[in-house]
């Protein structure tokens, strides 16, 4: 009863993180799903329909399930603590926005269940073919609206919680990073999950009340949908990886013993890059055949998202340079995310080029691309979060050796996936096909062999943090400072960090930089 | 405290915005479209039988057409040509023939579309099948005019112009409700109408 009545910003963030912990394990068994069908070309486990469900779900799992509510958990567990506050500010409208998803989850699943199965239509949910859906349909919809309701609930909570209560003497410009990352993230929820909300409502609509938003027969048209799902999942995407810059800015610094390098150029860039997600949209949409002038302006806001971004990078590289550098398991996963999301970052610009993301579009290139973002990106910015965390949340330290395995396993196997399907995206195999012609068969092979070992690799987290957060007993306690170079007002308060932190709050002095690392 | 409250009542308006906002990017799109003349919509392509024919006899434009139904077999569905050679500025009729495979009566909708984007502008219909839905009597063939001419501003790069038709079966949109004519698309509105 204590889990669901509670309104402890720690009991939700930790709510929250089991919840993704569960949901990146059923995305993840689903991935394995399509890579064993992909081992070898023709159709050997499933049949194309349940590997078009397979594909759909293991997106909506990962990005809604998965990532979005490991950044939401971090977010309630470290912002209060950060800005030396007691509780968000709306908490009883945390714990509703939490206990929406797993109702939103479980309905979204029950879909496979159901004659016809889960929805099939990709994750971006283009209509008309997401229309033909059968009884999937209504339900998918409904799960999107509950998760768009829980993350909008979500995002208020946190913008109102930063601006209206942090402690005495923090400034805006004072703020530590992953709070600033975590403000304008929540302002980019508040703007596009509802713009979501209506294109869902509209398929809707279209589909059971003779509505005609993009039915051509009516006069609608069905490009329109790809305009309106993409005006919200552009920005989505820099939802799912601006916290993650927050992270790694945090950890960077105490690893390296430097104050982070450029503290307000990162929150400009952070600003720009919220700004541009806005106008670079119909990138994903390079090949539905709109005018040349439009094409350039989408290449270019596109391509000038290169600049603050990588104002980041080098702003982490010269935080790294002449410190005092240690390799514990939270720096190993930050510094894999620089130089792997920069790859990612990397392909993306080749992406935005219009007229050689004719040949990229719907090839494999664009999977590796976003999973060389989202999975050495956002995922290990999350468990790298989690391993810097974890001894302040439970008072314990967690297996360094056996966390310095996780990383290495991690980061060879993400590469031994992801980094071939460049390859066959750029010899032209599609993505979102179970079978594919014989010349992609090698590469394919030593992608799934490189998934299965990944996912393997992860029992090696499950056991890690299990051990810290369940079975404690006679583990080594950490210390206040659990970290000899961090900084911060989470620092100030013992390990485990007690119920309630901040009762009354801190003050932060003038001469005091709160984000000084 | 109530100035957390006042800035999550800010917040929630912004949210209620936002979720408007999306539906009013359908109007947005479609005034954008006919602003550019993208997508072949285009009001250009309507106009009155009283129109001035003022042939450039010393240009050739190919027209080619080309039919899709939409979804399934419901119809066969083709231009009685290929395509057609014309002058600008000069009136052509040219028949498509549809005949409903079904042994039940349906509704069809054609939808235009014209490429190249820029050439959308310039083709004005005076006579269409796409302006009304198509009742089809079970296995019923017919006979469907346009008639068009090309406006003598065609851009001069312009050789080639490809008219397509795509067949919907809207039998359950007609069905659905009373008062489908305004649910029509912009471009089938027949021109006697909007002229009065």
């Amino acid at each position: 009863m204590r889990w669901i009545k509670t309104t402890n910003h720690k009991d939700l963030g930790t709510l929250y993180l089991w919840f993704s912990f569960a949901m990146f394990f059923v995305g993840g068994l689903m991935s394995l799903v399509i890579r064993a069908e992909l081992f070898q070309p023709g159709l050997q486990f499933i049949d194309p329909e349940f590997y078009n469900q397979m594909i759909t779900l293991h997106a909506l799992v990962m990005i809604f399930g998965g990532v979005m509510p490991a950044f939401v958990g971090l977010a309630n567990w470290m912002v209060p603590m950060m800005i030396g506050c007691s509780d968000l500010a709306l908490p009883r409208v945390n714990n509703w926005g939490f206990w929406i998803l797993p109702f939103a989850f479980a309905m979204l699943l029950s879909t496979l269940f159901l004659p016809g199965g889960g929805p099939a239509g990709g994750w971006t949910l283009y209509p008309p073919l997401v229309l033909q859906g059968g009884a999937s349909f209504p339900l998918t919809i409904f799960a999107i609206h509950m998760l768009g309701i829980s993350s909008i609930t979500g995002a208020i909570n946190i913008v109102v919680t930063i601006m209206n209560m942090r402690a005495p003497g923090m400034t805006l410009l004072k703020m530590p990073l992953f709070v600033w990352t975590w403000l304008i993230t929540a302002y980019l929820l508040i703007a596009v999950m509802p713009v979501l909300a209506g294109a869902v409502t509209m398929l809707l609509t279209d589909k059971y009340f003779g509505t005609s938003f993009f039915n051509a027969a009516g006069g609608g048209d069905p490009v329109m949908f790809e305009h309106i799902f993409w005006f919200f999942g552009h920005p989505e995407v820099y939802i799912m990886i601006l916290p993650a810059f927050g992270i790694i800015s945090t950890i960077i610094p105490t690893f390296a013993r430097k104050q982070l390098f450029g503290y307000s150029s990162m929150v400009y860039a952070t600003a720009s890059i919220a700004f541009l997600s806005f106008i670079v949209w119909a990138h994903h949409m390079f090949t539905v055949g709109i005018p040349l002038a439009g094409e350039l302006f989408f290449m270019f806001s596109t391509m000038l998202i290169a600049v603050p971004t990588g104002v980041k990078v080098f702003n982490w590289l010269a935080t790294m340079w002449r410190g005092s550098m240690t390799f514990e398991t939270p720096m190993l996963f930050a510094i894999g995310f620089v130089f792997l999301f920069t790859i990612g970052g990397f392909s993306g610009i080749m992406l935005a080029l219009a007229p050689v993301d004719f040949q990229y579009h719907n090839s494999y290139f664009v999977v590796a691309h976003f999973h060389y973002v989202l999975v050495p990106g956002a995922i290990f910015s999350i468990i790298g979060g989690i391993y810097y965390w974890i001894p302040k949340w439970t008072g314990v330290m967690y297996n360094e050796t056996l966390g310095k395995w996780h990383f290495w396993l991690s980061a060879i196997f993400i590469n031994i996936t992801f980094f071939p399907q460049h390859f066959v995206g750029l010899a032209g195999m599609p993505r979102r096909i179970p079978d594919y012609a014989v010349q992609f068969t090698d590469f394919n092979q030593i992608s799934t062999i490189g998934a299965f070992l990944y996912f393997i690799a992860q029992f090696l987290m499950v056991y890690n943090f299990l051990r810290c957060a369940l079975f404690r007993k006679g583990m080594a306690p950490a210390k206040a400072v659990v970290w000899e170079g961090a900084h911060g007002l989470e620092w100030t308060v013992p390990s485990p960090a007690p119920y309630h932190t901040f009762e009354d709050p801190p003050h932060v002095g003038d001469d005091e930089t709160a984000h000084a690392h | 405290m109530s100035a957390a409250r006042t800035n999550v009542w800010k917040l929630l308006a912004v949210v209620a915005a936002m979720f408007c906002f999306g539906f009013a990017l359908v109007p947005m799109y479609n005034a954008l479209c006919q602003l550019t003349n993208l997508n072949g919509k285009d009001t250009g392509m309507l106009v009155s039988a009283n129109i001035k024919e003022k042939a450039d006899l010393n240009r050739w434009v190919k027209v080619e057409f080309v039919t899709t139904v939409n979804g399934g077999r419901t119809w066969q569905f083709e231009p009685e040509q290929p395509s057609i050679e014309v002058h600008p500025g000069k009136l052509y009729t040219v028949n498509f023939r549809a005949k409903n495979q079904m042994d039940q009566s349906v509704v069809g909708q054609a939808v235009p579309s014209v490429a190249p984007w820029n050439a959308a502008k310039h083709l004005h219909k005076t006579e269409c099948f796409c302006f009304n839905q198509q009742p089809f009597a079970a296995l019923e063939e017919k006979h469907m005019p346009v008639r068009f001419m090309l406006d003598p501003e065609l851009p001069a790069d312009v050789e080639t112009i490809t008219l397509s038709y795509t067949l919907f079966d809207v039998t359950a949109l007609a069905r659905g409700s009373a008062n489908t004519s305004s649910k029509q698309p912009q471009a089938d509105v027949p021109p006697e109408e909007k002229n009065g």
